[in-house]
């Protein structure tokens, strides 16, 4: 069995990775899935031509499997963090394969406010930044929450496969020692401590969403 | 005219293009509102009532003609002098579309918030007009914890924010029952008289129209089928929209063809005497009364019934002519008329 530090040291790498990579992705993925709703032909500000493309590139990088997707691009993440393998350079291609989770997620959320609250917007003079920003992000903040618990689980289910790939934290631990090496009990641990993982990210994100949603008292 | 015009609209067309071809909403719409005034528009759903208020902040863009706010054609403006012109207009809605995520003082603020109007200077204005509409003490609460009334007061104070001159209400009580419908009529009223906000009203309910409009605009079918003052209208209705919509539809198949009918009005002049019961007692003439809708309000008597007169042409002469000698505004007919 493997020392109690090996564990802390790859849940540490594991978290890293996830967290950087999920907050990249909302830096991308947000205003991402806004323009995707704000261009929509029924949008506050209908851009069919940017609207396509952006659909396009989108569905693109959400039909290519995420192993497949980051060797792909190991080019490209050499080219940003100077290396091809472990926790660094993993944040790259789950960057990549995330962005556009997330902007989908983020499009179904803010389409779920209802047209009245914008036309009401609208009517009392606000532009298309301020609808944004005003209305339609604070009010779909509680949807937002669910679908970012969501997201988080996901980006920590591709991280645990960039184990095969050399990326380190739990994925690797599995795979290296586990697989590898026939460790049936190694493999169950790495598991284990990845689904409480899971359950924690899943858990305080629901609670959170209901906290903030102001509609059910 | 001591009146000013507030809103001049001028062959206004309005046209969609969907996947089911081309529907024209609103056809050859000419329509002078005044200052001051509560003005009704009035329509079955789909006739287009929804899309015309819409036009007059310019939330649709007309296909063709012009409206004209207080002076300014708003298809001349560009994007922000539209913007800005729209906070001299207030809008409420069927659904209240209140922002859920917000207090009703907060909601109340957003308005102000995007006008750019100062953090203190906003909530004080804010809090002034939760006063006005009555819910002081629920300046803390959110959407989901108020009454469809209360959230609906809470959107006419946020409607009012910015001052506008014209409050545009589209469908306001239509969700609400009939004593919380009362309420907010009388609450508009009271807006209309003490702060001279001119108000457009858009209803499916003659009722409200009734009860606080001045004049009225029928709508049919994409186009306006009668224009005039309320009394007007529905003491003399001329179109078949507007007769629909003053005769209800429960009595149509009961009114039995070759009987002489008479309709009489109670347009708030008689005071609430029992003119049908005197009447019979007055010229020994029985009558039924195939349908009826009245109110007192305020020891006045509103409404209308439709008599049907005895099959004895004396009698029925009698009947008329003790009617006529009454305040009421009375109206022969044979069924066709009534229908």
């Amino acid at each position: 069995m493997l020392s109690l530090n090996i564990w802390a040291q790859n849940l540490w790498e594991t978290l890293y990775m996830v967290i950087v990579s999920t907050a990249v992705s909302y830096a991308l993925g947000l205003p991402l899935g806004l323009l995707l709703v704000v261009s929509d032909k029924k949008g506050i500000r209908p851009m069919p031509v940017l609207n396509t493309v952006l659909g396009v590139i989108v569905n693109i990088l959400r039909s290519v499997p995420f192993l497949i997707l980051a060797v792909l691009i190991t080019p490209m993440t050499r080219a940003i963090t100077g290396k091809a393998i472990g926790t660094t350079a993993m944040i790259v291609p789950l960057t990549v394969a995330a962005a556009p989770y997330i902007a989908r997620m983020v499009e179904s959320s803010i389409k779920e406010v209802p047209f009245g609250v914008i036309e009401a917007a609208q009517s009392m003079g606000a532009n298309p930044w301020q609808i944004v920003w005003k209305v339609l992000v604070p009010e779909a903040k509680p949807s937002l929450m669910v679908g970012g618990a969501i997201s988080i689980v996901t980006i920590l289910g591709y991280s645990a496969m960039a184990g095969f790939i050399g990326g380190g934290g739990l994925g690797t631990v599995a795979v290296n020692y586990g697989y590898n090496r026939y460790n049936f009990e190694i493999m169950l641990v790495a598991v284990i401590i990845i689904v409480v993982v899971v359950q924690i990210f899943q858990e305080v994100g629901m609670r959170l969403a209901r906290r903030l949603d102001k509609r059910n008292r | 005219m001591e009146q000013d015009v507030i809103v001049r609209i001028q062959n206004l067309n309005k046209t969609f293009r969907g996947r089911a071809g081309t529907v024209v909403a609103l056809n050859g719409i000419n329509l002078d509102i005044m200052r001051g005034e509560i003005f009704g528009i009035i329509g079955l759903s789909g006739a287009g009532k929804s899309t015309l208020v819409r036009c007059i902040n310019f939330l649709e863009t007309p296909t063709e003609g012009t409206v004209t706010v207080n002076g300014q054609e708003l298809g001349s403006l560009s994007k922000p002098e539209l913007l800005e012109i729209r906070r001299s207009m207030g809008m409420i809605f069927q659904q209240f579309n209140l922002l859920q995520q917000r207090t009703a003082l907060q909601n109340i603020c957003f308005p102000l918030e995007i006008a750019g109007v100062k953090k203190d200077a906003a909530e004080k204005r804010a809090r002034e007009l939760l006063e006005i509409v009555g819910l002081s003490d629920r300046a803390d609460n959110y959407p989901s914890q108020l009454s469809g009334g209360q959230q609906q007061r809470v959107a006419i104070a946020r409607a009012l924010a910015t001052e506008p001159k014209i409050l545009l209400c589209d469908e306001a009580t239509s969700a609400l029952d009939p004593t919380t419908t009362r309420s907010i009529l009388a609450l508009l009223k009271e807006i209309n008289q003490t702060l001279g906000i001119t108000i457009i009203v858009i209803t499916h309910e003659m009722a409200v129209i009734e009860e606080i409009c001045q004049r009225v605009a029928i709508i049919d079918a994409s186009r306006i089928a009668e224009v005039g003052t309320v009394d007007q209208v529905f003491t003399r209705p001329q179109s078949s929209m507007a007769k629909q919509l003053i005769y209800p539809d429960g009595k149509r198949d009961r009114l039995a063809t070759g009987r002489r009918y008479c309709r009489i009005v109670f347009d708030g002049n008689s005071s609430f005497e029992p003119v049908v019961s005197n009447m019979v007692l007055e010229c020994k003439a029985p009558v039924n009364i195939m349908f009826a809708d009245t109110r007192d309000i305020d020891g006045k008597a509103y409404g209308q019934m439709i008599l049907q007169l005895p099959e004895d042409a004396r009698a029925a002469n009698r009947a008329l002519a003790y009617l006529q000698t009454q305040n009421v505004h009375v109206e022969e007919g044979d069924a066709d008329a009534f229908t």
